[in-house]
């Protein structure tokens, strides 16, 4: 079969439905791996139960784990977790339970989302399994529920926007400000129902925790999916943690159609900050610099890997964060918490004065801990500023990268991490 | 039935805030749907009113307790001029209708509408404001009761591979 003239998107489809596939059609495909967690999953497991579901299509497809509210942070929350424990135990699902960390971090590092799948999560930020080349996005629960009853879901084959990314960083600007500047440019709904499909030479020079910042925030553009080809890069990542790892290739083909291309040069870009109340407020670090801080929090599933803390704890050096803010320090997963500390950055984290916590959601839930109290403003590596997301609606939240976080948090307030 | 306007990307962060997440039943989500941002809303709302919003209506969060606290609250339709793309779904599945209405904004909070769903219309005072159409796969499980009951009634659904 001739799969001529078509994006990474499409063929994925294509591959799965063996049959020629284009963006607009309606299909129903079947799903390579599911993730459910302790916000979203109760919902999903009751509804697969009142679909008279029995037994999950495939147990060993279903990736189940509690990362928002351990450990419970209340007694409602306690019951989720035995809920959950209880389906894993009933459908024989592999049970990470609280011990592993986020969510979309566990399913990249446990090699659960491979190139050329298709896999879906009860989690908007599910699309940064793309950065490993599948085709990932978030769907509600009751999308959910009939995923684990029949393992296929409809899909509406989405159009493709081709971001091709050229140029070096300079020190300290990295993935997570060509991300907010791509959101500014874009606008909150300027990818909504399409792929994000990232390429060019600053891409396939980024390392895979660059890679997942930028697909994990398709989403705050509205996308369905955000995708990379699989190249050296994302074949090592998995060869290292799936046995028998087949290293496929998947591109998009030169005549493929785009519903738009965009070209961004990252040779001039400055840190970028997102304003409150929305992601697509990026502004340079210049412009907002000296803005008061009470709160800064490293983490989440956008920028809590190794290198996100690396380069913190680079910026940090010596120095101690200030006492008239609070920092919060929490590793995306088990694994990047024990490289982390193994290297010595957690060490170096507590004593600046920062609180470090175990791998979960943290204050970008909104509710476990972490909250802010109306007129409080927070600084945070994670992927939304929406009013409320992180406590009073009166508080106010900016969106940064680790370096410019580690820098604000030395200072008290919005600093420009070329200048520390 | 009496319109409750909202703008521009209301996430979902503010249909329902995160610390609410361990609830389930729609009424009780109803009781903090747009808390902080609009707290009239929980008190005021009848069953039957409709949420209007601009474009991207429902960004953020997959999370389907906020199709379900409007629900709760009494709302069957919600008019926008566009949806962020969970919500929609998450909407149809939960028995809201959303529909993408391009003149959405042009409808004034408080006002009194009536959807003609048969006919593909708003009645909005003297004016008839069109809606698209709800895409097929997504009408035929609105016909079938929701997808709970479109999953429920078989025991294997039409893969890719298999059809057309």
């Amino acid at each position: 079969m001739n799969y001529m003239g078509s994006t990474v998107t499409e063929k994925i489809f294509a591959g799965k439905c063996g049959r020629e596939v284009t963006a607009g059609e309606v299909v129903m495909a079947e799903i390579d791996a599911a993730m459910i967690h302790d916000i979203t999953g109760p919902l999903a497991i009751k509804k697969f139960y009142e679909m008279d579901g029995d037994m999950v299509f495939n147990p060993e497809s279903v990736i189940l784990l509690l990362d928002h509210q351990i450990p419970a942070d209340s007694i409602p929350a306690a019951e989720n977790h035995v809920y959950m424990r209880r389906f894993a135990e009933e459908q024989q699902i592999q049970n990470y339970d609280l011990r592993e960390g986020i969510c979309h971090q566990v399913v990249m590092e446990k090699g659960r989302a491979l190139p050329g799948q298709i896999v879906v999560g009860a989690d908007s930020h599910t699309c940064m399994y793309g950065a490993g080349g599948a085709f990932a996005t978030g769907i509600g629960s009751t999308d959910m529920g009939f995923v684990l009853k029949f393992g296929a879901l409809y899909f509406r084959v989405p159009e493709s926007i081709k971001v091709a990314v050229s140029g070096s960083f300079a020190e300290r600007v990295g993935a997570k400000d060509l991300i907010l500047a791509i959101a500014k440019d874009l606008g909150a709904d300027g990818a909504t129902y399409k792929s994000l499909e990232f390429l060019g030479e600053t891409i396939r020079n980024m390392e895979m925790a660059g890679r997942m910042t930028c697909c994990n925030m398709a989403i705050e553009m509205g996308a369905k999916a955000g995708i990379i080809p699989p190249d050296e890069i994302t074949h090592e990542y998995f060869a290292k943690r799936v046995k028998n790892y087949e290293r496929i290739h998947l591109e998009s083909d030169e005549d493929a159609v785009y519903a738009l291309k965009k070209d961004f040069d990252v040779t001039d870009l400055s840190p970028q900050v997102a304003v409150p109340h929305n992601v697509d407020l990026a502004r340079d670090v210049e412009d907002v610099a000296g803005t008061h801080i009470d709160q800064v929090f490293i983490g989440s599933c956008t920028n809590g890997r190794f290198e996100d803390l690396q380069e913190a704890a680079r910026v940090l050096g010596e120095r101690k964060f200030s006492d008239s803010v609070r920092v919060i320090v929490i590793p995306a997963s088990r694994e990047e918490y024990l490289k982390s500390l193994r290297a010595g950055f957690i060490e170096r984290f507590v004593e600046a004065g920062a609180l470090v916590e175990a791998p979960c959601c943290g204050p970008c839930m909104g509710g476990a801990f972490g909250l802010l109290a109306p007129g409080e403003v927070s600084l945070s590596t994670s992927n939304r500023n929406f009013r409320g997301r992180q406590g009073s609606t009166e508080a106010s939240v900016y969106l940064c990268s680790p370096a410019t976080a580690a820098a604000s948090a030395i200072f008290g307030e919005i600093t420009d991490p070329r200048e520390v | 039935m009496r319109v409750w306007k909202f703008g521009d990307n209301i996430d979902t962060d503010a249909i329902i805030p995160g610390r609410y997440l361990t609830i389930y039943d729609p009424r009780e989500l109803a009781s903090h749907a747009f808390e902080g941002t609009r707290d009239e809303f929980s008190k005021n709302a009848r069953e039957g009113d409709i949420v209007v919003g601009g474009s991207n209506f429902g960004c953020g969060s997959s999370r389907e307790h906020a199709p379900l606290a409007l629900s709760g609250a009494g709302i069957h339709f919600i008019i926008a001029q566009s949806f962020a793309r969970i919500f929609y779904r998450n909407a149809i599945n939960v028995g809201l209708l959303p529909l993408i209405c391009p003149d959405a904004g042009e409808i004034r909070d408080g006002s009194e509408i009536s959807v003609r769903i048969r006919e593909g219309y708003i009645e909005y005072g003297e004016r008839r404001l069109t809606f698209e159409p709800v895409p097929e796969f997504l009408q035929n499980i609105i016909d079938a009761g929701g997808l709970v009951e479109f999953g429920r009634d078989r025991k294997e659904v039409p893969l890719c591979t298999k059809s057309q």
